[in-house]
C-alpha cells in the first residue's frame, strides 16, 4: 500500500546513540546494524561489516515518523507541490511514510487517477507513499467512489478531506460499503451550515477582529453525527485534525463505548490558540481554525492518554502569491512536514506538557496502527524505517529553504530546538 | 507554560506611523488627535481655509469600496493641509482586470506617496499594505474589522458636544456583528472611559465582545447618546436568517421619537437607512449629532493626516510657522 522510487537499500552502522523506541520498551545506548535496508543486529556492540559508520554521540535514534494526512497538491497543482518535492519535504522531517489525500485536480476517485499517482510514485518518492481515495466521486458527496477497486488498486483509505459528507445518508452507505474492503473512512467533520463563510474560531478574536466565525460546535455535531453512524454500522472511522474540546469529548466516549474511532491532532492545533490569528498573517490561517486555549489543552491531555493516537501535520502548500493577500481572501492551510517534530520538541516536550516517548509513539507508531502500515521500528529483521534526531541543535525556520515547493509555514522566523539529522525511509537514505 | 509564537509571527514593528486600528492607540494618542482637530476646526474659521502645512507631499485615496462621507473628507483634508491627492477607485483601475492588493500597492508605491488611505472589504489589507510600501497608511475601513477615523471623529463629536467623555454612557443599536463603527467604537470608548452598551437582536449581536449587550431595546432609555448602525441589505438576503424580515427589525429595534427621552443625543455613521434603523423624525431633530459628525470627519481626517506625517501635536506655533511658509 505504500509506493518509494527504486534506491540502493542501505548498508549503515548506527554507534553512540540513544536508541528509543517507545513501542518496543527500548531506551538504551545501543548500535544498530543495517544490512541491505534490512535491520540485521541491534547490540551494544556490533560489527562495522565495512559498511559506512555514522557516529551519533548525542543524538537519539528512534523509529522514523508516520504522518496519516499530507496534500500532496498532485495531479493538479504541481507547482504548490509534487510527489518529489513533498515526500523530500517528509524526509527532512524525519518521516518514512506519508499518507497523500485525494483532493486534488481531478479528485482522486477512481482507479486510473489512483494508478497513474501510483507510478509516480514508484519513479519519485523519496519516502514511501500511500493515497487516500474519495468517499464520494469528485468530492461531491453525492455517488459513492467505487471502493473496491480503488482498494484493489492501493487505497489505503478513504476521504473526502477538504469538504465533509454533509449527507446523513450518504455517510452511512459509504460506512457500510467501506467495510467490504477493510479500509477505514477518514472524516473531516465540519457542518457546512454552521461554518460557512467563517474564517476563524468564533470567539472573542473573531468578535473583537469582524471576523465571521467557524464555531467548534460546527465541528463537534459532526463528529457526534459521524461517531453514532459508525456505532450503529460497526464501521471503522478515522477524525481527521480535531480541533475543538467537545469533539474529543465525543470521541472518548465512542471510544469507551467500543466503536472503532481513533482520531488525530495537527502540530499547529496543539501549539496555537486563536490569539494567534490577532497578528492577521494568513499563515495562522487553516481549516479547522485555531481555537481556543481550553480547546487546544484538552487535544493535548487526549494525546497524553491516547483518545488521540495521532499526530498529524494536515501538510497544506500553497502557492506565495495565494497567501500573499488579505487573510480573508487566502486558502486555508499550512505546511508542516518539515517542522512538526521541532515545533513539537520545542512546544510541548521542552516546557515539559508531553514527554518526549509520548511523542514518539503518536508520531510513529500510533497512525501506522491506525491505518494498518507496519510498524516502523527498532528490531532485527525490520525494515530500516529510523530517524537520527538532534534534540539540543536550534535552527530558524525558513533560514534554510524548504525542500517543500511552498513555504506557508505557521513557525516562519521561529527559533525551534529539535533538528532531524539523518532519516532511513523504507530501508533507503532518504535525508541526512 | 508554554510560549505561543503570536510575537514572532507578528509583523516588524513598522518604521513609519500608521493608523491601522484604534487598539494601536494610546489615551494620549487620541487627546492629541482631537486636540490637533479642534485646532484644524478653528483654522477652518477664517476666511482662507487652506492652510500650507503638507505642501509637497502626495496622499493617495485608494478606495476598493463605495464610499461618499470617507473618500470625500480625505480627499478634501489632504487639499486644506495643501497636500496633492491622487484616488483609485477599485472600478475602472486594474483591480478589475485582476490585480492583487499586493500588486496594486507595489504599483502606487513606486509614486513615492508620504500617505495611502486605504478601503477595503477585507479584514488586514491596510496591514498588508504598509508592509509592502514605505508609505504611512491609513485605514479608512476594512471589512467588518476597523474604522478608527470614524471612531475618532464621533469621540470628536461627542466631545464637543458635552465636554467631559468620562462616564458618558451609549447606547450602539442595532447590526453590530457586521459593524466596523461598533468595534472601533468599543475599543475608542474604553480609551477615554465611555460606557457602552449594545442593543439589538441576538444574531447580530457577538456574545464575545467586552461590553453589555442586550436585546431589548428599552434599554436605550438609559444612554446619554443612542448610536444607530447602519442595517445592511445585503444581510437581508433570502436564508441570512439574521432577522426574520426588515418591517420586524424596524418595529423591535428602529429608533423613533417614541422611543427616546427628550434631549437624548443620537447619532449616526451613516449612509442611513431612513425608515428603517432610524426613523426620519429622528434623523431631522435638533437632538441628531448626525451633520456635525460629517463635518468632524473633515478635521479629524486633517489631524490623522498631520499626526502620521509629523508625528506630534499641532501647536498653534507650529501653524503660525507653517502659514508664513
Amino acid at each position: 500500500m505504500l509506493w518509494q522510487k527504486d534506491l540502493p537499500g542501505a548498508n549503515v552502522v548506527i554507534r553512540g546513540a540513544r536508541v528509543l523506541d517507545p513501542a518496543e520498551g527500548i531506551d538504551a545506548r545501543l548500535e544498530v546494524r543495517i544490512d541491505d535496508g534490512t535491520i540485521a543486529e541491534v547490540a551494544e556492540r556490533v560489527d562495522a561489516n565495512e559498511h559506512r559508520v555514522v557516529e551519533a554521540e548525542g543524538l537519539v535514534l528512534a523509529p522514523a515518523f508516520v504522518d496519516p494526512h499530507v496534500h500532496l497538491r498532485t495531479p493538479g497543482r504541481e507547482d504548490e507541490e509534487t510527489l518529489a518535492s513533498g515526500t523530500a519535504a517528509a524526509a527532512a522531517g524525519g518521516y518514512c511514510a506519508i499518507l497523500a489525500m485525494p483532493n486534488t485536480d481531478p479528485v482522486v476517485d477512481s482507479a486510473a487517477t489512483l494508478g497513474a499517482l501510483v507510478d509516480a510514485a514508484r519513479r519519485e518518492a523519496e519516502v514511501p507513499v500511500g493515497f487516500l481515495a474519495a468517499i464520494t466521486r469528485g468530492q461531491r458527496g453525492e455517488e459513492l467512489t467505487e471502493m473496491g477497486e480503488l482498494a484493489d488498486t492501493g487505497a489505503v483509505a478513504f476521504s473526502d478531506d477538504g469538504v465533509p459528507v454533509a449527507s446523513a445518508g450518504l455517510m452511512r452507505r459509504a460506512l457500510q460499503y467501506a467495510s467490504s474492503t477493510d479500509r477505514a473512512l477518514a472524516l473531516h467533520c465540519e457542518e457546512p451550515t454552521l461554518s460557512r463563510g467563517g474564517h476563524v474560531h468564533e470567539g472573542r478574536v473573531a468578535a473583537e477582529l469582524g471576523f465571521a466565525g467557524y464555531p467548534s460546535v460546527a465541528e463537534s455535531v459532526a463528529v457526534e453525527r459521524d461517531l453514532a453512524l459508525a456505532g450503529y454500522e460497526r464501521g471503522r472511522v478515522h477524525v481527521l485534525h480535531l480541533s475543538a474540546a467537545a469533539s474529543v469529548e465525543a470521541l472518548r466516549r465512542a471510544r469507551e463505548a467500543g466503536v472503532a474511532a481513533s482520531g488525530e491532532a495537527t502540530p499547529h492545533h496543539l501549539v496555537l490558540t486563536d490569539d494567534a490569528v490577532r497578528s492577521l498573517d494568513p499563515n495562522v490561517k487553516m481549516n479547522p481554525p485555531l481555537r481556543a486555549e481550553q480547546d487546544r489543552l484538552t487535544l493535548l491531555d487526549a494525546l497524553r492518554d491516547g483518545t488521540i493516537e495521532a499526530i498529524a501535520t494536515d501538510h497544506a502548500p500553497h502557492a506565495a502569491h495565494e497567501k500573499d493577500v488579505p487573510f480573508e481572501a487566502a486558502p486555508f492551510g499550512v505546511t508542516g512536514l518539515e517542522t512538526a517534530l521541532a515545533a513539537l520538541y520545542t512546544h510541548l516536550v521542552g516546557p515539559g506538557l508531553l514527554s518526549l516517548e509520548t511523542l514518539l509513539e503518536r508520531m510513529s507508531a500510533g497512525p501506522a496502527r491506525i491505518f494498518g502500515l507496519e510498524r516502523p521500528r527498532v528490531a532485527a529483521g525490520a525494515c530500516a524505517n529510523l530517524v537520527l534526531l538532534d534534540l539540543e541543535r536550534e535552527w530558524t525556520v525558513g533560514e534554510q529553504p524548504f525542500r517543500s515547493r511552498s513555504g506557508n509555514s505557521w513557525l516562519l522566523g521561529s527559533t525551534l530546538t529539535g533538528a532531524v539529522q539523518m532519516t532511513l525511509a523504507g530501508g533507503k537514505v532518504a535525508f541526512e | 507554560m508554554i510560549r505561543l509564537v503570536t510575537d514572532d509571527l507578528r509583523p516588524p514593528t513598522p518604521r513609519k506611523r500608521h493608523l491601522l486600528s484604534v487598539a494601536d492607540l494610546t489615551r494620549d494618542d487620541v487627546d492629541r488627535l482631537l486636540g490637533t482637530a479642534r485646532t484644524f476646526a478653528a483654522s477652518l474659521e477664517r476666511h482662507v481655509k487652506k492652510l500650507p502645512t503638507l505642501k509637497g507631499h502626495l496622499v493617495v485615496n485608494l478606495f476598493y469600496e463605495s464610499s461618499t462621507r470617507t473618500s470625500s473628507s480625505f480627499e478634501l483634508a489632504a487639499k486644506r493641509l495643501s497636500a496633492d491627492t491622487l484616488t483609485v477607485k477599485s472600478a475602472g483601475s486594474s483591480v478589475d482586470k485582476g490585480e492583487s492588493l499586493k500588486d496594486t500597492a507595489l504599483t502606487l508605491g513606486a509614486y513615492d506617496p508620504d500617505v495611502i488611505v486605504i478601503r477595503h472589504p477585507q479584514i488586514g489589507s491596510p496591514q498588508l499594505v504598509a508592509q509592502v510600501t514605505d508609505a504611512h497608511v491609513v485605514n479608512a475601513g476594512d471589512g467588518k474589522h476597523q474604522h478608527p477615523t470614524q471612531a475618532l471623529l464621533d469621540l470628536y463629536t461627542l466631545r464637543e458636544e458635552l465636554g467631559e467623555l468620562e462616564g458618558v454612557h451609549v447606547a450602539i443599536v442595532g447590526d453590530v456583528l457586521h459593524s466596523r463603527v461598533a468595534r472601533s467604537l468599543l475599543q475608542a470608548f474604553a480609551l477615554v472611559g465611555v460606557r457602552a452598551t449594545l442593543v439589538g437582536p441576538p444574531a447580530l449581536l457577538p456574545r464575545e465582545l467586552p461590553a453589555e449587550a442586550t436585546t431589548d431595546i428599552e434599554a436605550i432609555r438609559d444612554a446619554d447618546v443612542v448610536y444607530v448602525l447602519r442595517m445592511q441589505n445585503e444581510r437581508m438576503e433570502p436564508g441570512a436568517n439574521f432577522v426574520p424580515s426588515l418591517r420586524e427589525y424596524t418595529a423591535r429595534w428602529g429608533i423613533t421619537p417614541e422611543r427616546l427621552r427628550p434631549g437624548q443625543k443620537v447619532m449616526h455613521p451613516g449612509p442611513m437607512n431612513r425608515g428603517v434603523e432610524i426613523d426620519p423624525r429622528v434623523a431631522d431633530s435638533p437632538d441628531s449629532l448626525i451633520t456635525r459628525q460629517v463635518r468632524s470627519g473633515l478635521v479629524v481626517r486633517m489631524a490623522v493626516l498631520y499626526d502620521v506625517l509629523t508625528g506630534g501635536p499641532v501647536g498653534v506655533q507650529a501653524l503660525a510657522a507653517a502659514e508664513v511658509a
